[in-house]
């Protein structure tokens, strides 16, 4: 275990590097003026731009060295301190809290409910393959994985909000309003985990020690919970790990259509304005988050399967 | 576990669905708060009335008293006198002294505002009043200070370097909560010199996406939403449950030409380019609204600019062609004009934080196809127009221009098409007559004197075409019937939510 946990600690130092260093490369060698770009995210594009631009080269001595200017956040990083957004001025950090926050809550939330409706709808559609709840299970899957994000942001919007009148279409800071963006997350993620699971869950029940729970005469539900679900997680949660890269996919898109500020919104408004500290702060964070994830995934299935272990 | 948080869920969809609509008046509009100086989001916190400047505008225009109940300037015209009132007071309970006044401009001046723009020598406060004294007349300075860069903050809002750290205004609500850069709580201040607002409580959300904004309406969560798309202004139109109001508002689109390439400087070519474009199909399939069409370059919003009976700019595809063969151009094998073997082939530049620029260039692309004109668009961020202006490789640029800025165009004038031109303004172009108009009307403060040069300087524009005016703006407003009392600013200064009240 401890093994495990120095190892992942390594990788995320490593990404942290990596990410900070390539997000600094880009941005710089991206066209365009940066004290411009900036100017225009702080000051808007009715401003005098140009003039605004030299205060701003000035205020934030962006005529330095570029290699002075990558040390110095370096050196913060180290310190724990990313900086202030050229933007708002705002610590990074704190940015990062509310943004990240937000994310954390609306992806948690997707996953959550898109764990209530796939691995559900995968184990009924895996128990009789070729069966109409099979069918139907796949049709539903592909629909679902085939309308991008942002249409069926839409569709769910002009029903629940609009004809129904149940959840408001956008807004952020209580449950309801959360539920519409997760339910568009949760949607596309659960078109996904029901097939890996009908799949997982068809192959366990053609195993000889399923087929014995079966002979033996325990009762459907009670060979499933015992022999079925266990045996069907392990490629279920590794393929949630997989799901986290369509949750920050996802995000950035949902969060814009749902005026949600999270931190896919934070990343794009970052790139537009050149905010070079916020972007190596996302996308830093954005990097850990995965390292993070695989670490949690692979915990999880060592659990689900101590064979795993055992041969490492 | 799963059913204590299904029962989380479902309880606070009971409980937020019955207190919000209680009493608080929702709001949506698509301004983030990015930062809370106010030469940066000032708007926000002056158009919700937060803050407020020293003189306002209505909405016909016309200069009135805000936070100054009067103002006077010497006979020299150099040293004006801005008298406060009496009665108002910061949020914070201190009384607007003219020295916080003051130190407020003077932070105003030395940063990024139309305030630098003035010819300010000194600012001071003498008792109840804040003084300006300038270098030379300056006949549009009240005018400046209706500009939200210039609203009057307590000096309990900035830290102890100058920055500022939190809005403490004057004005009838005060911030209970933000949440940068989405969410904006406000409070009745009980503190305002107006009187108490109807409404106590108001939520602000930034909504980027124009068609969530108008969910939003329909769908009843918001009672009032800014800046609709055209799209669904026909469709909130038919809702029986909400309000539709539309402005002209002083904001145009225009081609920004280098009239000194090889392209444009002769006056015939920005003439045939004018006379090239067919502004009415573009404002009825992109804006759905023929009455945008720009026949010139100011609205009709905006008063004593306008003239109503200058020659309109329209298509006219014959006396295009005509006036580009006067200027030297002639067909080549594929239709496109040369000159000298050289194409008349230039790049369109122009950006998407106005979402109607890049359809509009489009169909300006084809327009001027047919008159032999090879148009490639580019589509690019808004920093690029000034940043092309001024390295000079800007060909021609569609871009969206506020006259109101500060709501006498003088000011937007003066820059736009002085020496030099502007960012956003002329390019290669040097024209004396304007510049002199100009300067006399920026030290000219009787209206009847102004008239003529106002006419004039129009004139001149429409002549030789320094912008090539292509559409008006509107802004459309949507309410719920659950209220009344909106009132639609065109120079989009001030709200007016305390204004607003419950419908019975």
């Amino acid at each position: 275990m401890r093994n495990f946990l120095v190892a992942r600690l390594m990788q995320a130092g490593i990404v942290a590097m990596v990410v900070g260093a390539l997000c600094f490369l880009l941005m710089r060698v991206l066209p365009g003026d940066a004290a411009m770009r900036i100017a225009a995210g702080r000051y808007g594009p009715d401003a005098r731009i140009a003039e605004a631009a030299d205060k701003v080269r000035l205020e934030l001595g962006l005529d330095r060295p570029v290699l002075l200017q990558f040390l110095e956040w370096l050196g913060g990083l180290l310190r724990l301190d990313l900086g202030h957004s050229l933007v708002t001025g705002a610590p990074v950090v704190d940015e990062l809290q509310v943004q990240l926050g937000a994310s954390v809550w609306l992806a948690a939330s997707a996953l959550l409910i898109s764990l209530l409706i796939g691995p559900v709808i995968g184990i009924f559609s895996g128990l009789k393959p070729g069966g109409i709840a099979d069918r139907t299970g796949l049709v539903g899957a592909v629909v679902f994985r085939a309308i991008p994000p942002f249409v069926l942001g839409l569709m769910l919007m002009l029903i629940l909000s609009k004809q129904l009148g149940w959840l408001p279409p956008a807004g952020f800071g209580s449950p309801r309003e959360i539920l519409l963006p997760a339910l568009t997350l949760a949607l596309g993620l659960a078109a996904m985990s029901s097939r890996v699971t009908r799949n997982a869950v068809a192959a366990v029940a053609k195993t000889p020690y399923f087929a014995f729970a079966r002979h033996k005469g325990l009762p459907e539900a009670i060979v499933v919970r015992r022999h079925g679900i266990r045996n069907a997680a392990i490629p279920v949660v590794s393929y949630l790990g997989l799901q986290a890269i369509y949750l920050v996919e996802g995000v950035v898109v949902v969060e814009s259509l749902f005026a949600y500020p999270g931190i896919g919104h934070a990343l794009v408004h970052a790139i537009v304005e050149r905010d070079i500290p916020m972007v190596q702060g996302t996308a830093l964070v954005m990097g850990l988050m995965f390292v993070a994830i695989a670490a949690l995934v692979d915990a999880i299935s060592l659990w689900l399967d101590p064979r795993f272990g055992r041969a490492a | 576990m799963l059913r204590a948080l299904f029962i989380t869920f479902a309880l606070g969809l009971a409980v937020t669905n019955n207190s919000a609509h209680a009493q608080v008046l929702k709001v949506a509009g698509p301004w983030e708060v990015t930062g809370i100086d106010p030469a940066q989001t000032g708007y926000v916190f002056s158009r919700l009335q937060v803050a407020e400047t020293l003189v306002t505008a209505d909405p016909e225009g016309k200069l009135i008293p805000a936070l100054a109940e009067r103002w006077s300037v010497s006979d020299d015209a150099l040293t004006w006198r801005f008298t406060l009132r009496d009665e108002a007071r910061f949020h914070d309970g201190t009384p607007v002294t003219a020295q916080a006044a003051a130190a407020s401009l003077k932070r105003a001046l030395s940063g990024v505002g139309v305030l630098s723009q003035v010819p300010i020598a000194d600012i001071v406060s003498e008792g109840r009043d804040v003084v300006l004294r300038l270098e030379k007349p300056f006949s549009a300075l009240p005018a400046y200070l209706v500009h939200f860069s210039t609203i009057i903050l307590a000096p309990s809002s900035f830290d102890a370097s100058g920055k500022v750290k939190q809005i403490v205004g004057s004005g009838p609500y005060k911030v209970a909560s933000l949440t940068p850069p989405a969410k904006l709580e406000l409070k009745d201040s009980g503190t305002w010199w107006g009187g108490k607002p109807s409404i106590a409580e108001v939520s602000y959300l930034a909504v980027g996406q124009g068609e969530t904004r108008a969910l939003m309406a329909e769908s009843g969560e918001a009672d009032l939403v800014f800046s609709m798309l055209p799209v669904s202004v026909d469709r909130l139109k038919e809702n029986p449950r909400l309000d539709v109001k539309i402005a002209t508002i002083p904001r145009t689109r225009i081609l920004k030409v280098n009239a000194a390439s090889v392209f444009f400087d002769d006056v015939e070519e920005r003439q045939a380019l004018s006379h090239a474009i067919d502004r009415v199909g573009i404002t009825k399939v992109i804006l759905r609204n023929p009455e945008l069409a720009a026949t010139q370059i100011f609205p009709p919003a905006l008063k004593g600019w306008y003239a109503s009976d200058l020659q309109p700019l329209g298509r006219d595809v014959a006396r295009a062609k005509e006036l580009l063969t006067e200027a030297g151009w002639t067909p080549g094998s594929d239709g496109i004009l040369e000159q000298d073997g050289k194409r008349f082939s230039v790049t369109l530049l122009t950006y998407s934080s106005w979402p109607e620029l890049p359809p509009i260039a489009t169909a300006l692309q084809a327009q001027l196809r047919e008159v032999g004109i090879e148009i490639k668009v580019s589509v690019g961020n808004s920093s690029e127009i000034p940043a092309r202006h001024g390295d000079g490789t800007l060909e021609i640029g569609l871009v969206s221009r506020l006259y109101s800025i500060v709501p006498d165009p003088v000011g937007t004038l003066l820059q736009d098409y002085g020496p030099g031109g502007s960012d956003w303004g002329a390019m290669g172009w040097d024209n004396q007559e304007i510049q002199g108009l100009v300067a006399k009307l920026a030290v000219t403060t009787n209206p009847t004197e102004r008239a003529p040069l106002q006419r004039r300087a129009v004139e001149i524009l429409q002549q030789e075409l320094p912008s090539i005016p292509v559409t008006w703006s509107e802004l459309a407003i949507v309410s719920s019937k659950r209220i009344t009392g909106v009132q639609v600013d065109p120079l989009e200064v001030n709200y007016g939510l305390a204004a607003i009240r419950w419908a019975k």
